[in-house]
């Protein structure tokens, strides 16, 4: 069975860059003040797993996690 | 800009690590090797220069310093020859505040900045960019910078700042006297600083009896946490601020993007065939040559990446050299127009992350993609001279092209 993924921001790094969003819109959602949330529960739909991975290595602030479940 | 007196001269720099200079003719044309010897040297180099100022030159240790705001304040941002006492609290917020004020005045600007709100401002933007590609594209050689990048971050920010447009002229100079002269100059700088004043206090008290829809109506009526409107001086310094960081940085941004697709035509011809491409391609050449150096003073003695720094220095905060850091990237002195992992830090990192970086890579994105789409075929000018700005943002002030058929 292959692995699910799901995505986490931390809240007290994120500093509303918005790479994320713009890398990866399907797995996160930006807050009134552009600060970044994982959409949901963070689960990665399949197919999806590439733009987690993009969206962490390009997160200026070392801010999301993407966890292997 | 002709009666605005140019800058004192510095003697010139024979050793980089000891005696840096940021505003030295050689760092403005070329500063890439510079920054390379004083990494080798050290995390952090040192000059007596500026009355003492540090500088990291690795991606760690601006790092570091960007999320230190206990030992480094950001109450003067700039690094300059003068170091005069701080009269106002007010004088930019929030890039000049520090915690706990810093949050709050933060937040205010944030919400017309946000992605979605420079969507709804793209096609002002794109209109701004082909207005000014109408006014050259029959031309066979121009200068790119006084034609098109200038005037693309000014226009934008007056338009949302709902000032006119037909201004921008003078909020340039105004830029030009506090970034680039005011470093060595501390009257030019005041006088700007008291012109930009005048101007916006002007704005402010006709919207009192007019509101109208725009940043300067949204800031006035702004409400702190206990529900009391903003501060004049607040309103006034986060208007400063706008104007100030919103335009130069972004024209060189710009303009540093051209410079580079002129030179490298694998590039460009990558982009026109592949266009979906260019956000990817934009924080590539952000990263490459990033504009914005900041600058921070030491407030409390600490060590940086086990270097230990004073107080009563400054800190040049170059996130450019930064961004060319080869631990932090693999061929960092190259530009890799895919490049997939890409943490750079043009917009600074921390709490100062800058507040109209969504801002700016929408401008550029524009801008790139109209021009690409109107003028495929573009060269530096042989017969012309490239000229770079001095100081804390960097990007080509000059920029002879050939267009089409010229080439």
């Amino acid at each position: 069975m292959t692995e699910r993924l799901r995505v986490h921001v931390d809240p007290d790094k994120c500093q509303g860059h918005a790479r994320c969003k713009a890398l990866a819109p399907e797995l996160f959602e930006l807050d009134e003040y552009g600060n970044a949330h994982e959409a949901g529960d963070g689960i990665v739909p399949p197919g999806l797993e590439d733009k987690a991975w993009l969206a962490k290595s390009n997160c200026p602030e070392i801010a999301i996690d993407v966890i292997e479940e | 800009m002709s009666d605005v007196s140019q800058p004192a001269a510095h003697p010139p720099v024979t050793d980089w690590v000891h005696d840096f200079d940021h505003t030295d003719p050689q760092w403005t044309e070329d500063p890439f090797p510079i920054w390379d010897e004083l990494r080798a040297a050290s995390p952090v180099v040192h000059t007596e220069r500026f009355l003492g100022c540090y500088m990291p030159t690795t991606y760690e240790a601006v790092r570091e310093i960007a999320n230190d705001s206990e030992h480094f304040s950001s109450r003067r941002i700039i690094v300059r020859d003068v170091r005069p006492e701080i009269t106002s609290r007010n004088s930019a917020p929030p890039i000049t505040s520090d915690p706990p004020v810093h949050k709050p005045a933060k937040q205010l600007l944030l919400p017309p900045f946000t992605p979605d709100a420079m969507k709804k401002l793209e096609p002002r933007v794109r209109a701004i960019c082909n207005e000014l590609i109408d006014g050259f594209i029959t031309e066979d050689r121009l200068d790119a910078a006084e034609r098109y990048t200038k005037h693309i971050p000014v226009r934008a920010i007056a338009h949302m700042l709902g000032i006119p447009e037909t201004d921008s002229d003078l909020f340039i100079r105004w830029i030009h006297m506090i970034l680039e002269l005011g470093i060595k100059d501390e009257n030019t700088l005041l006088q700007a600083v008291q012109e930009m004043t005048g101007y916006f206090s002007a704005h402010i008290e006709a919207r009192k009896n007019k509101p109208t829809d725009d940043l300067i109506s949204y800031l006035m009526n702004a409400r702190d946490k206990d529900g009391n409107p903003l501060e004049d001086s607040h309103v006034l310094g986060s208007l400063r601020l706008l104007l100030i960081a919103g335009i130069d940085t972004t024209w060189s941004a710009i303009g540093s993007s051209l410079w580079h697709l002129a030179r490298t035509p694998t590039d460009r011809e990558r982009l026109i065939a592949e266009p979906e491409l260019i956000p990817t391609a934009v924080e590539e050449l952000l990263r490459a040559y990033s504009p914005v150096t900041m600058a921070r003073e030491v407030v409390k003695e600490t060590t940086v990446s086990g270097c230990p720094v004073k107080t009563g220095n400054m800190v040049l905060l170059s996130f450019p050299a930064a961004n060319r850091d080869p631990k932090m990237f693999p061929d960092a002195d190259k530009v890799v127009i895919d490049r997939r992992e890409n943490r750079h830090a043009a917009f600074g990192l921390g709490i100062h992350r800058c507040v109209g970086s969504n801002l700016a890579r929408m401008e550029m994105q524009v801008a790139l993609e109209e021009w690409l789409k109107r003028i495929p075929d573009f060269a530096l000018d042989p017969a012309g001279t490239v000229t770079w700005s001095q100081g804390t943002v960097r990007g080509p002030r000059q920029l002879p092209f050939l267009l089409g058929k010229a080439m």
